[in-house]
């Protein structure tokens, strides 16, 4: 039997920038920061034993890599490495991010033949959303330790796509996956939220009910969360709050019966309320 | 197909959509100059020299000018592009929530500590609840 690559478990992970600055700043104990930080602890350790070959990172440029002059709704990233993008206050001294470009190629090919048209980027840096969500699972190595695919989704300029259309997309990544010619052992970030608001009168908001159903639903109906509008997402979890559709990119590349193997709740990092769950596939544990 | 705008019953909230992207093109495409180190030099050395690069409308250009955080989302400004004004200041997202929400850094910062703004009572402008739509 000729071997494949196979996705292993999932990530939902917030990415708020502060959380990266905190650690780029040698903060974390500080008594605003500990409980937060202690909180990921058990992630690392999971992350570190599993060792995975590979990650797929889902999340969302925040006008670095693009601005409003081109807006891909779906890009993957194929280049060999990734540079820290300068967000306006120069960039995170987080080490540059290894690419796996056989593997992203191959997935660029087979999403779209899969009726999913990605757009492709040969070259570009990456910012807080990928960085921070590495740092947190990963904490602060000389080197990743594994090499990283992008894959960016608009949520900066209405409208994102929907959440069912993202969980298809997850579906067919999986497919892709599965359809790679080397023993790879990969896992998926579904990166964003959970709820926050960053602009308006309304700033600040948070709804604990609204994300524990949210991650609740992850294991219980993840179809059902799919459903969600945009506007209910706004509406109940923050106008920022919409980029939880992510996680459904994730959810989807996962098997249905996915078992949650760990979670973390903080109210607030920065604006944001800050969600980490970890689902492994029953199929390969 | 239509397309729904029911989020525009949603208070405090500016969502950037086809008629902000339309107005508010020039304007944030200013904010991603700011990605530059050399261009945020340029731009607090003379701010109103800077800002004669792009094509922006009289209102913009004031509310760049006065940081008028809440005035730029009004005006077609994108959060995720108006921060990096705030970066080149030195401010954080909390400050520019601070100042948009209108009250003290301190007391908004006592908010989040205290679990953030709750949605009960904000989900809904006046008057365009499900319950006050059917008169």
């Amino acid at each position: 039997m000729i071997p494949v690559a196979s996705i292993v478990a999932g990530i939902a992970c917030s990415h708020v920038p502060a959380i990266g600055v905190a650690m780029d700043r040698g903060i974390t104990t500080t008594p605003y920061w500990e409980s937060l930080f202690k909180g990921y602890e058990p992630a690392r350790q999971w992350l570190a034993k599993l060792a995975p070959d590979v990650a797929i990172v889902v999340y969302n440029d925040h006008a670095c890599a693009f601005s409003l002059q081109i807006i891909p709704t779906f890009l993957i990233g194929v280049a060999d490495r990734f540079a820290i993008a300068d967000e306006g206050f120069g960039p995170r001294p987080v080490p540059v991010v290894p690419g796996s470009p056989a593997l992203a190629w191959h997935l660029a090919e087979s999403l779209i033949l899969d009726e999913f048209d990605m757009t492709i980027a040969n070259e570009m840096p990456v910012d807080h959303g990928l960085t921070v969500p590495l740092s947190i699972t990963c904490g602060q190595p000389a080197q990743w330790p594994f090499p990283v695919i992008p894959l960016c989704v608009n949520v900066v300029q209405y409208p994102p796509p929907t959440g069912a259309r993202c969980f298809k997309l997850g579906q067919a990544i999986r497919r892709a996956v599965e359809g790679f010619e080397q023993d790879l052992r990969v896992v998926i970030y579904g990166t964003g939220g959970m709820s926050h608001q960053l602009q308006g009168e309304r700033a600040g908001l948070i709804n604990r009910d609204f994300d524990k159903a949210f991650l609740d639903g992850m294991t219980k109906d993840p179809l059902a969360l799919t459903r969600i509008t945009h506007t209910e997402y706004m509406r109940e979890a923050g106008s920022e709050g919409v980029e939880m559709v992510m996680w459904h990119i994730m959810r989807g590349a996962l098997d249905t019966d996915a078992a949650e193997v760990y979670r973390h709740y903080h109210v607030p990092a920065s604006n944001t309320a800050v969600g980490l769950m970890i689902l492994e596939n029953r199929s390969i544990a | 197909m239509t397309v729904s705008r029911d989020y525009e019953t949603i208070p405090g909230t500016y969502v950037y959509d086809a008629r902000r992207g339309r107005e508010g093109y020039a304007l944030n495409m200013f904010c991603m100059s700011l990605n530059i180190a050399e261009n945020r030099r340029k731009f607090k050395e003379n701010e109103a020299a800077y800002l004669d690069q792009f094509t922006l409308s009289e209102e913009q250009r004031r509310t760049v000018l006065k940081r008028d955080w809440l005035g730029m989302l009004k005006v077609g400004g994108n959060i995720y592009y108006t921060i990096k004004i705030a970066f080149c200041d030195g401010l954080t997202f909390q400050d520019v929530a601070s100042m948009m929400s209108g009250v003290s850094k301190e007391e908004y910062a006592k908010m989040m500590l205290a679990g953030g703004r709750s949605p009960e009572g904000n989900r809904y402008k006046k008057g365009t609840g499900p319950g006050d739509s059917r008169g």
